[in-house]
């Protein structure tokens, strides 16, 4: 086996001076290995969306070691840390994060066009990973012509086209209808079971269900680690059958209309 | 990251807004076509200028009296400057004393003027007023660059005969013959008929007045007809070569000063117009006026360029979530800020292009009297100064966006 695709140590992350002093993360140490499917739970401010900023480079920690890849991200310079978002990091966020006014085609194209790949090459890899998340037919339309649903499937197609070697999703259903959200979870149990590694952040119960494993944050501290899958197996729901799939949903939906009630 | 691909990128980003665009455009526009045209029209003024001094000849020396009343020898005393014996006329003598090539050696040839004024010419009905008309020698024509178009110039000899013979201008030759040839015929200038020798070449309207209405003929011919054996109008001297003018100067006058009897610290009764020093006056005066005018439209040309910043400003920060987003997928900030640049050296590079488009179109118009001339280092200087504009004021900005940290660009509502 190579080096974990993430391995970070005793990562502290503080905001404020003084009396104003938060710790979003007191510590927090975890080894993610190649083809594994993690999902990290936590209540609003347990600090798993400032992990999930540092795990993406969006952030630095105020103190600890981060390594992607076998790389000590903190050693690298601004220069290095773009290309490694570029090149290792694929990014799905909550609110879809597309850029208005481009096509779906040229929003998925446009990781590649900061790495430098030729256009023929870009097109064609962009035209893939849009079919792989079933929206070929859409490669033309903005995102304002899209639904929330389509709108994540591209961020998604966005996220993966560059192959990275890490997958990171910040709430990615969260503000998705219970359709939609199965489409994007559908994909990413395909990715898993394809070999992706995976992080996914979220607070609902039926989300982390599809995940080999699940890390539960409270007040910026790890408090459980439970591996339901070995990292090189398939995925929960690609290994069950169809019928618990409805079921799921259905409990999804409930979860969404709670939500929304709330 | 191809420079094509930045290019791209920024003229996405200029077509998202382009009524802003637009606007901020515009704002160069009116500053490049400002500084062009300015320009222009100053070279324009300048040239017309110089163009009018020229005409009366370079290296030459105009010799006029310089005391106010007219005729007699008595002239009052000026008060200011030294004492004063006597003022003089300029006569045919001291025109006599300043062609002596061993006194003035300097001085190549001098023609002595006299001027009849309100002269009408007449010829088979048609009449003609003429602005000027004068009596001088055959040397004048060299002098002040008139040279004949058809016929040809009188001669010495028909000075020394008082021949009543003519060289006229092209106005006078259309007003009295129209189509045909004046050459050969007649005119009758104040009842006295001349016979006309020669046309002059067509030199153009000197601004004020028109070169071209003008008749010359020999001195004493326009002396016994018209003026009388007075004084004369003034002396025009010809010096030998462009840098001889100054010592034909000295020549001519230390002659004068001998024969009029000024002292050293008396007061001359004479004048000396020299053709170089009042054009050098002239064309450093105009281009003072034109530097004046030029930075009048740097200042907007400046304007436009803030209005740059400000406009790149609002981009930033209305897209600082976009920039947050291309970071996050890993856009380098070199991309970021390229981006960022290019756009605003495209806005401020179409605004001047499209200002040296109305420069060119304005530049076709004659206004008060003044053909501008185009002067090719104030558009390469106006157009250099846009795109320097676009770098400068846009840098601030496009420096901000690239050193947005992602995380707080993407937390930016």
């Amino acid at each position: 086996m190579t080096a974990p695709v993430l391995e970070v140590r005793d990562l502290v992350k503080e905001y404020g001076e003084g009396e104003a002093r938060v710790h979003a993360l007191r510590g927090v140490s975890l080894t993610v290995e190649r083809g594994d499917y993690v999902a990290v739970m936590g209540a609003s401010g347990s600090g798993k969306s400032t992990l999930m900023n540092i795990l993406g480079c969006l952030d630095v920690p105020s103190s600890g070691r981060y390594l992607i890849d076998g790389t000590d991200v903190g050693a690298l310079s601004e220069g290095r840390l773009a290309v490694l978002r570029n090149r290792k990091i694929g990014f799905v966020f909550q609110s879809f994060n597309l850029i208005p006014r481009m096509s779906a085609l040229a929003n998925v194209e446009l990781p590649m066009a900061y790495g430098g790949v030729g256009a023929p090459e870009r097109r064609a890899r962009a035209l893939a990973a849009l079919e792989q998340v079933g929206l070929a037919d859409r490669v033309r339309h903005e995102p304002n012509e899209l639904s929330g649903g389509q709108q994540q499937r591209v961020a998604v197609a966005r996220a993966l086209v560059t192959s990275p070697a890490l997958l990171l999703a910040d709430e990615p259903t969260g503000n998705l209808d219970t359709a939609s959200t199965g489409d994007v979870l559908d994909i990413f149990d395909r990715l898993s079971a394809s070999g992706r590694t995976i992080v996914i952040i979220t607070h609902e119960d039926d989300v982390a269900a599809r995940a080999k494993r699940v890390i539960r944050l409270v007040d910026g501290r790890i408090v459980e680690d439970r591996r339901r899958i070995p990292a090189g197996g398939p995925p929960p729901r690609a290994a069950s059958g169809t019928g618990e799939d409805t079921a799921a949903g259905t409990v999804a939906g409930a979860a969404a209309d709670v939500e929304a009630a709330g | 990251m191809s420079p094509f691909e930045i290019l791209r990128f920024a003229l996405r980003g200029l077509a998202a807004n382009k009524l802003r665009s637009f606007l901020t455009t515009l704002g160069i526009l009116i500053g490049v076509a400002a500084v062009i045209l300015l320009v222009a029209f100053g070279e324009g003024a300048s040239q017309g200028v110089q163009q009018s001094i020229q005409r009366l000849g370079a290296n030459t020396l105009t010799i006029s009296a310089s005391f106010g009343g007219g005729g007699g020898g008595g002239g009052g005393a000026r008060q200011q400057g030294g004492p004063r014996t006597q003022a003089r006329q300029l006569t045919l003598e001291d025109a006599r004393a300043l062609a002596d090539p061993a006194e003035a050696p300097s001085v190549k040839s001098v023609s002595p003027v006299v001027a009849a004024e309100a002269a009408v010419a007449v010829h088979d009905g048609a009449s003609h007023a003429l602005s000027q008309l004068i009596g001088t020698h055959p040397s004048y024509f060299e002098a002040v660059n008139k040279p004949v178009e058809a016929g040809a110039y009188f001669v010495n000899d028909d000075v020394l005969a008082a021949r009543k013979v003519m060289v006229i201008g092209r106005t006078v030759a259309e007003a009295l013959f129209g189509a045909v040839d004046p050459v050969g015929r007649q005119i009758s200038v104040s009842g006295v008929p001349f016979t006309v020798v020669g046309v002059l070449k067509e030199s153009g309207s000197s601004g004020m007045q028109d070169a071209d209405d003008i008749a010359i003929a020999p001195l004493p011919a326009v002396q016994q007809s018209l003026t009388g054996f007075g004084p004369l109008g003034s002396i025009i001297v010809q010096a030998t070569g462009a840098d001889t003018t100054e010592t034909a100067q000295a020549e001519v006058t230390a002659l004068l000063n001998q024969r009029h009897g000024i002292t050293p610290t008396g007061t001359a009764d004479y004048r000396i117009l020299n053709q170089a020093a009042l054009q050098e006056t002239v064309s450093s005066t105009i281009g003072t006026f034109t530097a004046l005018l030029g930075a009048v439209a740097a200042i907007s040309l400046l304007v436009g360029g803030i209005g740059i910043t400000n406009i790149m400003l609002v981009t930033v920060t209305e897209r600082t979530r976009e920039i947050g987003i291309r970071k996050a997928i890993g856009a380098p900030r070199s991309a970021i800020l390229g981006q960022f640049l290019v756009e605003s050296t495209v806005l401020s590079l179409v605004g001047g292009l499209a200002g040296l488009l109305v420069a060119f179109v304005g530049t076709r118009f004659t206004v008060a009297g003044i053909d501008p001339v185009l002067v090719p280092s104030s558009i390469v200087l106006a157009l250099g100064v846009s795109v320097g504009i676009g770098l400068f004021f846009g840098s601030y900005p496009a420096n901000r966006a690239a050193k947005l940290r992602p995380i707080q660009a993407l937390r930016h509502e």
